[in-house]
């Protein structure tokens, strides 16, 4: 054993000579192991990144909550069966709500109306367009775990009264009063006057595509005086326990079939939705992604690794008296294959580290320029790439230096 | 066959021990493309601890292969080699390893030190592989370029030496694990004669001390320095005679 642990410290001392006496080879054929190393850590990190990005964007239609629309999420080819469907009421809330309290044990909360379009909003000179209206009741406040910039939201007085109050989105608040708290002041959403009484915190975009922040939500009776009725509602139900989904959902199928009064045998006219069809769309997507990023800049590590395997042949070849003498000495095959091993891994792992650096300062970099990109540099990506680096040093090493401990002493001494 | 003690020269002549090496009936081919080259022909040898005995031969005579073979680097093709009464004929690559790491002292022409390494990192080397400690390789190390006169030098790397001490450094390299033989090749070779002298010196030293030393050479001042020769031609022993 201890003559194991000697022969490791030598062949530890050979590689860092080797390294040294070899400096501009080294570094050169470390380069390969760096470009290959900071290529896979920095598409881990992206990868990790849309991954951060895309959870954040689910959480933000709450994996509580169900939808029950007209239309299913996600892309619909028998469009005609769903063309026809009667319409989602604000009004169906209060029967499912009563469906709801009456049925002991259930699995359903609240279901809250919501009903939206896009519209503009104005304070003085600033214009912001675009911006998502949410026509809701006070009930949102059970449904919706965002929470508030400051002030609150309407009360079930003002939403019932149709009060002209309104929340803003953080986005939408910044635009109109930069610098300064909007609360108690006015704005006009599309032409009316609203007193702003609650500004959300920053929330983001949805899969990067539609924020959050650029949103106002205004009293449902509000809504329903300003904007047209025949768009379609949505009711938000919130569930009472997240692991029993499907149960839940099968339960709200069925209220939903009393609310509208369904026969047996019809089929649902409505669509329950939730995160999960999002995700159930989405992640092939991403996991297609990961693959395919990951397999091209694992060819870069691959080209890095014939670079290793290149030199040790190099070093093998040019050493093979060496070799000779040490195995005249009593070097066992084991001996001489370790140092060789050894001298590849140690190439490797140095230009795992450097690469690592590298990969860490461009991670800062973005994260300084830009902040809403989610960049993730995690502790495993360092446990990742180290043993990557000694894995590639291993495999890359392994046949010259297999070779090495195989040679013929008699050859290896004759060899000039 | 034994030599006679006491040759008229009146050199001192060291009672021989047991034996330490026997051969016999060795034959050894190679395979050079269609041809097949009989290196060795069916050679015996005895050789016994205590003893300095010179090998000898032109070029192609087979003393290379002979040597390589007593240095336990290769393996008769077929014929018997006993070395310390174990039968090494048919002894793996690392059972060979072990037996040169232990029983073998190499001294090359070319002297084959690592070049980066300094005096006393070489000696330790053979230690490294017997898996001896480092306080122990050290301690032994520094003894052993004392004995061959480079106490001053053990700092020195190979090519701050002269080639002399060099040649030195590899002698302390062959002595460091008290070897059964020392078996040293054309080991004046690359020396200029007066240095090659002052070797040979310290083989007749090492030899009164009581090594056993097997030098191969084709130059006849430096066999004469032994006590015994064997010379081979075309792969037999032609002759195996007391030194005169």
């Amino acid at each position: 054993m201890s003559r194991l642990y000697f022969e490791f410290n030598e062949s530890l001392r050979i590689a860092f000579a080797q390294i040294r006496a070899n400096k501009m080879r080294s570094a050169l054929t470390a380069l390969g192991v760096i470009i290959g190393i900071v290529a896979v850590t920095l598409m881990g990190t992206a990868i990790n990144g849309i991954d951060r990005g895309f959870q954040n964007s689910l959480s933000m239609l709450g994996d509580d909550i169900l939808y029950v629309q007209k239309w299913p999420w996600g892309p619909v080819e028998d469009w005609w069966n769903y063309v026809g469907r009667p319409s989602i009421k604000n009004e169906h809330a209060a029967p499912l709500n009563r469906i709801i309290q009456s049925t002991p044990g259930s699995l359903l909360e609240v279901a809250v109306p919501c009903v939206s379009q896009t519209g503009s909003v104005k304070k003085n000179d600033n214009k912001v367009s675009n911006v998502y209206i949410l026509g809701t009741t006070a009930e949102f406040a059970r449904i919706s775990n965002v929470d508030y910039r400051e002030g609150r939201l309407f009360t079930e007085t003002e939403a019932s009264a149709g009060r002209l109050v309104c929340v803003l989105g953080y986005d939408v608040a910044e635009a109109l009063f930069p610098g300064r708290s909007p609360l108690g002041d006015t704005v006009a959403i599309d032409g009316q006057p609203y007193t702003v009484i609650g500004v959300l915190v920053k929330q983001g975009a949805f899969l990067g595509l539609f924020s959050f922040d650029n949103q106002a939500v205004i009293p449902l009776n509000a809504y329903k005086r300003y904007y047209s009725a025949r768009r379609d509602s949505e009711l938000r139900v919130k569930i009472t326990d997240k692991n029993r989904m499907s149960e839940a959902r099968e339960e709200l199928v069925g209220a939903m079939r009393r609310v509208r009064s369904q026969l047996p045998g019809e089929r649902d006219n409505f669509s329950i939705n939730e995160q999960q069809a999002f995700k159930s769309q989405l992640d092939p997507v991403k996991s297609g992604i990961a693959m395919v990023g990951l397999f091209i800049t694992g060819l870069s590590l691959f080209v890095g690794a014939i670079g290793i395997m290149n030199i040790t042949f190099v070093s093998v070849k040019e050493r093979t008296k060496e070799i000779g003498t040490r195995k005249a000495l009593g070097a066992r095959r084991r001996t001489i294959l370790l140092q060789f091993l050894i001298e590849a891994v140690a190439i490797c792992m140095v230009g795992g580290v450097v690469g690592l650096a590298l990969t860490s300062g461009v991670c800062l970099a973005i994260r300084a320029a830009m902040p809403s990109f989610p960049v993730v540099f995690s502790f495993n990506l360092v446990l990742v790439s180290l043993s990557v680096s000694v894995v590639t040093g291993v495999v890359s090493g392994f046949v010259p230096a297999w070779g090495a401990s195989r040679l013929d002493p008699v050859e290896a001494l004759r060899y000039e | 066959m034994v030599p006679p003690v006491a040759p008229a020269t009146g050199r001192i002549v060291r009672p021989l021990g047991p034996v330490v090496i026997e051969i016999e009936q060795v034959t050894k081919l190679y395979r050079m493309g269609e041809e097949v080259i009989h290196a060795l022909r069916g050679v015996g040898l005895r050789i016994h601890r205590n003893e300095y005995l010179a090998i000898m031969g032109p070029s192609g005579s087979g003393k290379s292969t002979l040597m390589n073979m007593l240095g336990c680097l290769d393996t008769p093709t077929a014929g018997r080699y006993d070395f310390n009464g174990k039968n090494v004929a048919h002894m793996d690559d690392d059972e060979l390893a072990e037996i040169r790491n232990r029983e073998i002292g190499f001294v090359f022409q070319t002297f084959n030190l690592l070049p980066r390494s300094d005096a006393l990192h070489n000696v330790e080397l053979p230690l490294i592989y017997a898996g001896v400690h480092k306080h122990e390789r050290r301690e032994r190390a520094l003894r052993a370029l004392d004995h061959v006169g480079l106490g001053q030098r053990v700092h020195h790397k190979p090519n701050e030496l002269s080639g002399g001490q060099r040649q030195r450094v590899a002698i302390a390299r062959a002595l460091i694990n008290n070897p059964s033989i020392i078996l040293a090749d054309e080991p004046t070779g690359n020396l200029d004669s007066r240095t090659g002298e002052e070797i040979m010196a310290l083989f007749e030293e090492l030899y009164r001390q009581g090594n056993t030393i097997i030098v191969v050479t084709h130059e006849e001042d430096i066999a004469h320095h032994a006590r015994r020769i064997v010379r081979l031609r075309d792969g037999l022993i032609e002759s195996d005679v007391a030194s005169a």
